[in-house]
């Protein structure tokens, strides 16, 4: 049994806007397992940014607020850390990489110096220490003349070497945990393979965990072990990557997965989804993706469903299960 | 299937002009698009695939003359259009509509709906005010939206709704041929297949040609009759959707295809490419291709492969065939 590093228990992170409360996240659970990966999947607005930024104590407030819930790493829970623990942990023990490079580098800063800075920072080392390590790090993710890319400033890379070069940064004080935000959508087909498998690398050399967040189905069936599909802010179903695309049950997995172009073969017509993601200032009751459920039944209008487990590691929010165990 | 060529574009380029220095004088140029010839049919889709900054986007902007080209010429139906003035620019763009990417920056946000429709209308001859907002709500509907949509603004839509209402002040003017540039990237996945499968319906209705642009290969497959795979500037493959799809020829068609992740296909062996694709400001010698290419022969770096017809259509630019 893998230990798991990051519990994450009934979080629940809410802005308060001038419109309404905005229940971005409402009560999510998961487990990230050391140097696993766990994809977060689900369309814009579903809230898996949110946790990530949830996690890092990241959010904004106002007008956001974590207003309950665990998030334990280790065996500290992150929402009860004083601040300035929380500041040693954020970027030197979980690390992110956002998906715009571009904005999320220093522009006035040349790659290296950002580099340097950091690991003077978390890690108490000297300046030449510092730059040996950030030299490393350019190799390690795969840039071709680290001591050239070093020097140039972030609009001198291509966005491939961008996002290269800021997985470099967040790799640099060894983290437990990489949490990475749609790393790979700003970049080219050719050059997103590369990513993924610079991914992949790091997951087995480093021992590191990686929660990946991620739109792309695709992208999960590369690179994820575990994967958590999110719907309006909840979780709708959790499972392995393979026991969830071969075997998906929620109504909403199901036509997500129905609804992709396929590659290897045509249809006449792809299925859609009808309707839209729900507002989350004002959310239908009962189960959120029912005005949406081709399978709705009564019930589902009601009450929001609980988890069922229909295999082993395998658990659905969904009443049409509720003849199987909780 | 009506085998009429309703666009013929020949031997296009577009070279844009770097200037520098005290007397602006030319440093450089980028050969954005650099001599490309391709046809598209009556009601047919030809999709147009390529990685960021191939001069996919550039193309469908000189087609509508949004952009003038620097050589090359561009045929809609029978007519040269590369020259034309300013006033037949006018009645020729009634046949041509483009739809965007991003429908958020594409309409204006002071103006409802009926306003952005109802001006194209407008400048397309139709006067009359109650006609105007007649066909809006005509067209609304047939794009999936409601007459009451009329009279709101962007921002109350989702994006979905947004790009609907773009394909619909596109179709307002019956055009002929529709040019869709990344018209579903920004979508989330299930809109995106509605707003595919309301562009197929469109199409079968209407009799409409479009030339699909988008980077993400399997939509390309979903919509198009035939599919152009376009590098630095340059088509490098053209072929019938099904030839290409399961007999690419050119190695970048291949290493696309091979890198796109696949749900129903895990773990496949992959063509990796080395490095990313090189600057259009100074692009590689001989065939572009050569500095990524996994089969890449003595001659490739040398001469530039013409795009040639190695059977039944199926063109492709490259020193192996």
């Amino acid at each position: 049994m893998t230990e798991t590093i990051l519990r994450i228990r009934n979080l629940r992170t809410y802005f308060f806007t001038r419109r309404g409360t905005v229940k971005a996240v409402d009560g999510i659970d998961f487990d990230l397992l050391k140097s696993k990966c766990l994809c977060l999947v689900g369309e814009s607005g579903c809230g898996k940014t949110v946790t990530a930024l949830s996690i890092l104590g990241l959010i904004d407030s106002p007008p956001g607020r974590i207003v309950g819930g665990e998030i334990y790493y280790n065996n500290l829970n992150l929402l009860e850390c004083p601040p300035d623990q929380l500041r040693r942990i954020r970027g030197k023990e979980i690390a992110m990489v956002f998906q715009d490079a571009q904005s999320a580098l220093n522009p006035v800063f040349t790659i290296g110096n950002q580099i340097v800075e950091q690991v003077k920072l978390h890690l108490g080392a000297t300046t030449r220490e510092a730059k040996e390590k950030a030299l490393s790090l350019l190799e390690e993710v795969g840039i071709p003349t680290p001591e050239k890319v070093a020097n140039y400033y972030p609009h001198q890379l291509s966005g491939g070497m961008r996002q290269r070069a800021m997985i470099a940064m967040s790799l640099s004080c060894d983290p437990q945990i990489l949490i990475a935000d749609e790393p790979t959508t700003a970049v080219d087909v050719t050059v997103k393979a590369q990513i993924l498998d610079i991914f992949n690398q790091l997951k087995n050399t480093r021992q590191m965990s990686l929660l990946f967040i991620t739109h792309d189905l695709g992208i999960v069936s590369e690179i994820g072990d575990r994967i958590l599909v999110m719907y309006g802010g909840r979780v709708a179903e959790a499972a392995t990557v393979s026991g969830l695309l071969n075997n998906p049950k929620h109504p909403y997995t199901a036509s997500l997965i129905r609804c992709l172009p396929d590659i290897t073969q045509v249809k006449d017509r792809l299925e859609t989804i009808p309707g839209t993601v729900p507002s989350l200032i004002d959310p239908p009751g009962g189960c959120l993706f029912h005005p949406r459920c081709d399978k709705a039944l009564a019930i589902c209008r009601e009450e929001t469903p609980p988890p069922f487990i229909v295999a082993e590691g395998h658990t659905v929010f969904c009443h049409l299960y509720s003849h199987l165990e909780r | 299937m009506l085998n009429h060529k309703l666009l013929e574009v020949e031997n296009l380029k577009k070279y844009y002009l770097i200037t520098g220095g005290l007397l602006a004088r030319q440093v450089g140029e980028v050969k954005a698009v650099d001599g490309v010839s391709f046809y598209i049919k009556e009601g047919e889709t030809l999709g147009l695939a390529g990685e960021s900054g191939c001069g996919k986007s550039t193309l469908g902007r000189i087609i509508l003359r949004l952009e003038e080209p620097t050589e090359g010429e561009i045929i809609y139906q029978g007519i040269n259009i590369t020259r034309l003035g300013k006033k037949e620019l006018r009645r020729l763009r009634k046949q041509i509509q483009i739809i965007f990417q991003d429908p958020q920056s594409s309409l204006d946000p002071r103006m409802t709906v009926n306003q952005s429709i109802g001006e194209a209308l407008l400048i397309h001859g139709m006067k009359d005010e109650k006609e105007r907002a007649k066909r809006v709500v005509e067209i609304l509907e047939r794009v999936g939206l409601e007459a009451q949509h009329a009279w709101c603004y962007p921002h109350e839509f989702s994006s979905g709704q947004r790009q609907r209402i773009g394909i619909g002040r596109a179709l307002a003017v019956n055009p002929k041929l529709i040019i869709a540039d990344e018209p579903v990237s920004a979508l989330d996945v299930s809109i995106q297949a509605q707003i595919l499968n309301l562009m197929l319906d469109l199409q079968t209705e209407f009799g409409l040609a479009y030339l699909f642009i988008a980077h993400d290969l399997s939509v390309i497959r979903q919509i198009s009759h035939r599919v152009a795979i376009m590098y630095l500037g340059k088509i490098v493959e053209l072929a019938e959707k099904g030839e290409i799809f399961q007999n690419p020829l050119h190695p970048y068609t291949e290493a696309l295809l091979s890198a796109i992740p696949n749900i129903r296909q895990r773990k496949k062996a992959r063509i990796l490419l080395p490095g990313s694709v090189p600057s259009p400001l100074n692009p590689p010698a001989g065939c572009r291709f050569h500095t990524r290419c996994h089969r890449v022969l003595p001659i490739c770096d040398k001469e530039e492969p013409p795009l040639k017809d190695v059977g039944e259509g199926h063109l492709v630019a490259c020193h192996l065939y």
